[in-house]
């Protein structure tokens, strides 16, 4: 019984496709497992290279004020308290603003210019941050200090007291601002735009007005969508490392002020890496990484899941 | 009475109307600021040897930036080499099975990758390859690039496959076309454009990273082409020129900012272009 030779041929290429297909889902099996590899590889080695740091001061690292690197003496807290303290203003600056134009552009323009202005908008979201840092090194920090912080320090608050000297805190808190300001105006854009419109419309024939509409009727179901869009705003915060790492001023000291030099988990790790007196200095620095990692991954799966449950 | 509460409402709801837009103004003022500042100050700094010679040394006036807009273009080109099969794969995967527990889970892990601190992933690619190698490297800088890229492309291939109608690679399918012919030839082909949009828009991200490069390619006073090497790169040019205390310098952080952003925005315009606003705003 001889098959022809075209259809044997036919048969032998039908196998080989058959090996095709099986390689081809597993290559595309292999790329999405190398992902999540990649998520593993990148925890493992920096806990590899904080392991020193992690065995010499435990988690007593996380509380300790201290930060001597000649005398070996590691502590997380001042770089916590920067991270914390420039986040929570960035967050405080950008939060009414990015949602008074998310409001204005989703209810109160017209379509064309809602168009218009997103894309600007969304532009300053792509510009890398070493850029907005010389921005703010050169344009914004001596305006800090020629006219924002006189006037803030004639308040008298202790937190807004000091020498004003452009850099710092208060200035890195203003640059992270900047750079959450589209994500956040995008995010909520999205957001608000997506509640319904009978929830508008119920309140229209009810006699609101424009802003007693989006006050009662859009906000309150847009509420933990806002809220999603808010905690992956600060995630960005805590990470971002350059535009911070060049106006904060680096200094180890407990902050005081807002007025005062400072760092951040990230903006120490740029700046004293490649400058590490010893391994334990590295190390040290690693585990600061692992501080920011765990706080990200945190609010990164928080975010999410409540993003999630309000726009889907 | 109910006129003069009438009158309050009207009042309220035109003020809150002037502060949300006066908002959106806010928004606007840094990014037209930041614009201003690049183009004016970088524009003095151009010129045809800062864009072909190697920086002087520290003290001597002029000097470019050559070596870092080569070194750029060799890191952008390895991440990418590296980068780009597993993001586009794994976008692939997820748009083919993402909705098995498998799947499921390795998009929840490359969101969660999207989130690390590029620095972290600078720091880990620093213990996984410098430290072994004793040497900072282009190869090392790309692969913490990459490690960058790969979610976004991912997501980015993901969304655009998902578009392509599941109907065509079923026919496909149905006409004796082997599987993974139906799918490259077929589906991916079809989503080309935005697959083009998701790679050109990981680019530009990573031609702006800056941290990850600072342990791993570090930097070279030097032309280099070699993968294991230490690179110069513009951004860490950038950040170096910036923090210094030499004003001729500080002017060529300005020119090199204008370069890099120059680039970022050809690559996030040739994004758009890819997809002719067919959906604008994927990748993030």
């Amino acid at each position: 019984m001889g098959t022809s030779l075209p259809a044997r041929r036919r048969l032998a290429r039908r196998r080989l496709e058959r090996t095709g297909d099986t390689l081809y889902r597993d290559a595309l099996a292999a790329f999405g497992m190398s992902v999540a590899a990649a998520l593993g590889i990148v925890a493992a080695e920096s806990a590899k290279l904080a392991a020193p740091a992690l065995r010499r001061f435990g988690i007593a690292f996380v509380g300790s004020t201290q930060w001597d690197p000649t005398a070996d003496r590691f502590g997380a807290l001042p770089f916590l308290a920067g991270t914390v303290l420039t986040s929570a203003e960035a967050l405080a600056l950008a939060l009414p603003v990015g949602l008074g134009a998310a409001i204005f552009l989703s209810e109160m323009a017209p379509a064309r210019l809602r168009a218009m202005v997103r894309f600007p908008i969304e532009m300053l979201a792509a510009i890398p941050s070493v850029i907005v840092g010389l921005w703010g090194l050169f344009v914004l920090a001596p305006i800090m200090r020629t006219r924002v912080e006189p006037l803030l320090a004639r308040t008298g608050l202790p937190i807004l007291s000091g020498t004003p000297v452009g850099v710092g805190l208060l200035a890195a808190g203003v640059v992270l601002a900047v750079m959450v300001l589209p994500t956040l105006t995008s995010l909520s854009l999205d957001v608000v735009g997506a509640v319904d419109r009978a929830q508008r419309e119920g309140l229209y024939a009810l006699g609101a007005t424009r802003w007693e509409v989006i006050r009662r009727g859009v906000l309150p179901a847009a509420k933990s969508g806002l809220f999603g869009a808010t905690v992956l705003a600060l995630g960005r915060a805590l990470g971002e490392t350059m535009a911070v790492a060049m106006v904060v001023g680096n200094s180890p000291d407990m902050p005081h002020s807002l007025l005062a030099t400072g760092g951040t988990l990230a903006s120490v790790i740029a700046n004293e890496f490649t400058e590490a007196v010893s391994d334990l200095h590295e190390a040290a620095l690693a585990e600061l990484g692992l501080v920011l990692l765990a706080l990200t991954l945190l609010l990164s799966i928080g975010g999410r899941l409540l993003l999630r449950r309000s726009v889907r | 009475m109910t006129q003069s509460r009438w009158a309050r409402r009207a009042a309220t709801d035109a003020a809150m109307t002037w502060l949300c837009g006066l908002a959106v103004a806010v928004t606007l003022v840094p990014l037209v600021s930041l614009l201003w500042m690049v183009v004016a100050r970088g524009a003095s700094a151009l010129s045809w040897s800062f864009l072909t010679s190697l920086p002087k040394p520290v003290g001597e006036v002029g000097g470019g930036v050559g070596n870092g807009i080569i070194g750029s273009a060799l890191l952008l080109g390895l991440a990418a080499t590296i980068g780009l099969p597993v993001g586009i794969g794994a976008g692939l995967f997820l748009a083919a099975r993402g909705d098995g527990t498998a799947g499921r889970t390795v998009r929840f892990l490359a969101e969660i990758l999207a989130g690390v601190p590029s620095v972290v992933a600078g720091l880990a690619v620093y213990a996984l390859l410098v430290r072994p190698m004793h040497r900072f490297s282009a190869l090392a800088g790309s692969l913490a690039l990459a490690i960058l890229m790969v979610p976004m492309l991912a997501r980015g291939t993901e969304e655009t496959v998902r578009m392509v109608p599941r109907d065509l690679f079923e026919a496909s399918l149905g006409l004796g076309v082997a599987e993974w012919k139906s799918g490259l030839l077929i589906v991916a082909r079809t989503a080309a454009g935005g697959i083009t949009t998701a790679v050109c828009l990981a680019l530009a991200r990573a031609a702006g990273e800056t941290a990850p490069l600072l342990f791993t390619a570090l930097g070279n006073q030097f032309w280099n082409l070699r993968p294991d090497q230490p690179t110069a790169s513009l951004p860490v040019l950038i950040f170096n020129y910036a923090v210094s205390p030499y004003p001729d310098w500080q002017k060529q952080a300005w020119g090199a900012a204008l370069l890099l952003l120059v680039l970022v925005g050809v690559l996030n315009a040739a994004a758009r272009l890819a997809t002719r606003g067919r959906f604008a705003g994927g990748g993030r």
